[in-house]
């Protein structure tokens, strides 16, 4: 039992440093399309769940590879927009195809505004955009428990100068996959 | 002591602030005046020279900033009693300001301060104010207010305080402050993004909201305690407290039911309940005066735009129609207006309008002007602006005609919001 009870706290104190490592890159992340995922497929898929767990594939997960669409993780918009654009639906779309045949993945949707409203407009747009990208992922697929949406807002901006080359950066949807 | 009334003057922001080091923790420059000033003389209080704080300095300073005030050079003239005033020594002054500072046992100090009618040769005004030394820079802006409302018939805001973010690199501190940028105290430091600081109604706790837990939470801290609570942490955003004015229960902004809608509860989350069912965006609300109605911002007719709507149910009805968008609206505290933030052709602007005429007027020259707030008095807005690159805090007059800037030591500031008038 108590070997049990050990075993148990260090999967959860595993899981919690998993966890809080996309967080951190995630906001690095300097270009639209990260490729610095690989190995991060190990570390939670087996320590959530201990007992089965088939070889969890890494070297054929497409989600590697850079030349796939999967490697484009962000969408963009217009100003006060946040309906998915066609341009980005081939991505959100190859998404919800992945998630739908990896039921053991997760993804956070980030939504994100450029400075060009309140802060507390801009977060509710930045939600509404990290929502609309979610119910495209459900449609194709996904499962509800496999995505989180949070809103930034104009709090986390890529770029910063008043203009519309950083503002076109800053409206965005990241797909986060944790 | 006779003709003196004793103020009683321990409230708990006092305290608070005689904790904290006296220095400048911003740059003031004021633009503008006001139609008519009235001009004043402070002479410099007998025995204030002892002291690390100068009364006469800090009074001076606040009613420049006000505007309304033409401050008269003394001139080595040096009256610290009625009897001591020779009136025809004042030419062109309306009013005299004359008093002294004692130390008292136990560390205390006794404050004599005189408001004098140098045209009608009368006293308008007489106190007698014992506190702490520390507390002295407090004691001025108690008398800066009494002569504020004595010679203009407005309630004076000196000694009321105001709350805005400090971002420097990525330390974001929620900070509280005296009305003139001293005696910064910092609520909350963290990595993570901090928005929408709310005062309660009493001044006693600040609701805001942070990104500590990954995405938008609101809290609800005691400015005596530090202690917090959370107010709402559902999925998704949880934003844009504001307070009723008599403080039993907030509306917040939550997105568990979809997008931005607004939702009333409790000061601790209990009792939530919806508030709007847009189905779109409905955001930052704000109580009128006599709690009845809710201003907001809301896209539900294509684009951002101010609306109010009573609280107990009811059709919302869009107030703003010029320009291009319009946010982030604070009732006026007499309740028959409001401000806002007013955004056309790229550039944001501080607008009021009231609800009689329906007319706006635009308060400033636009930039990066945004979340404006009135003092207390509603002479005055306190706003986000950006100047030599970096978020300032600024103030302009109701009528538009003085114009304040405040700049920090460092960091940007953002989401400022002037606090209450505090219960002596």
């Amino acid at each position: 039992m108590k070997k049990l009870l050990i075993g148990v706290l260090l999967v959860n104190l595993l899981a919690a440093c998993a966890s809080q490592k996309p967080k951190e890159t995630a906001v690095e992340e300097a270009k639209p399309a990260p490729v610095a995922e690989t190995p991060r497929a190990v570390e939670t898929a087996p320590a959530a769940a201990p007992a089965p767990a088939p070889a969890p594939m890494v070297a054929a997960d497409p989600l590697n590879d850079p030349n796939s669409i999967l490697a484009k993780r962000s969408t963009y918009y217009p100003f006060d927009v946040y309906v998915v654009q066609d341009d980005d639906k081939p991505i959100v779309q190859a998404h919800a195809r992945y998630l739908s045949e990896h039921a053991n993945r997760n993804v956070r949707l980030e939504g994100n505004c450029d400075e060009r409203g309140s802060t507390e407009y801009n977060l509710g747009l930045g939600q509404r955009r990290a929502d609309g990208v979610k119910k495209m992922l459900q449609v194709g697929g996904a499962k509800d428990n496999q995505i989180e949406t949070v809103s930034y807002g104009e709090e986390k901006p890529r770029l910063t100068c008043h203009e519309e080359k950083c503002w076109k950066e800053n409206r965005r949807t990241d797909l986060n996959y944790r | 002591m006779k003709g003196f009334a004793v103020l009683r003057y321990f409230g708990w922001v006092l305290l608070l602030c005689a904790a904290l080091p006296a220095h400048a923790a911003l740059n003031i420059e004021i633009i503008g005046a006001g139609e008519h000033q009235i001009p004043v003389a402070i002479v410099p209080f007998a025995g204030e020279g002892k002291f690390a704080q100068s009364i006469s300095q800090v009074v001076s300073a606040d009613l420049a900033r006000s505007g309304l005030f033409r401050l008269v050079d003394p001139d080595g003239k040096a009256p610290h009693e009625p009897r001591e005033v020779v009136y025809a020594d004042w030419p062109g002054v309306d009013a005299l300001a004359i008093g002294s500072v004692e130390e008292q046992i136990n560390g205390r100090v006794a404050v004599k301060f005189r408001l004098l009618d140098a045209v009608k040769k009368t006293e308008l005004v007489g106190q007698a104010v014992s506190g702490k030394a520390d507390q002295l820079r407090a004691i001025a802006h108690r008398i800066a207010d009494m002569i504020y409302e004595k010679l203009t018939g407005d309630a004076g805001v000196f000694s009321t305080r105001i709350a805005y973010i400090n971002r420097q690199e990525r330390v974001n501190r929620l900070v509280v402050a005296d009305s003139d940028g001293y005696g910064e105290q910092t609520v909350l430091s963290t990595s993570e993004p901090i928005m929408s600081p709310a005062w309660s109604p009493d001044g006693s706790h600040l609701a805001y909201v942070t990104f500590e837990q990954g995405h938008a939470v609101v809290y609800v801290q005691s400015l005596l305690t530090n202690q917090r609570k959370v107010l709402a942490n559902f999925p998704g955003s949880n934003s844009a407290p504001a307070w009723s004015p008599d403080g039993k229960q907030l509306a917040v902004v939550l997105t568990r039911d979809g997008s931005s809608q607004i939702y009333l509860a409790r000061p601790d989350g209990g009792d939530l309940r919806r508030l709007t069912f847009s189905g779109e965006i409905d955001t930052e609300p704000s109580f009128s005066p006599d709690g009845q109605y809710l201003l907001f911002t809301s896209d539900r007719g294509g684009s951002p735009q101010i609306y109010r709507a009573p609280l107990d149910g009811g059709p919302a009805e869009r107030m703003t129609f010029e320009g291009g968008n319009n946010f982030s609206p604070r009732y006026s505290p007499d309740g028959k207006g409001f401000v806002f933030a007013h955004l056309t052709n790229g550039s944001f602007y501080i607008a009021t309008q009231d609800f009689e005429t329906k007319q706006m007027q635009l308060l400033t020259e636009g930039g990066w002007e945004k979340k404006p707030s009135f003092a207390p008095n509603g002479k005055l807005i306190l706003f986000a602006t950006e100047a030599q690159g970096r978020g300032i805090l600024a103030t302009v007059s109701s009528d538009g005609r003085v114009k304040q800037r405040m700049f920090p030591q460092a960091g940007d500031i953002r989401e400022p919001t002037w606090g209450p008038f505090l219960k002596q």
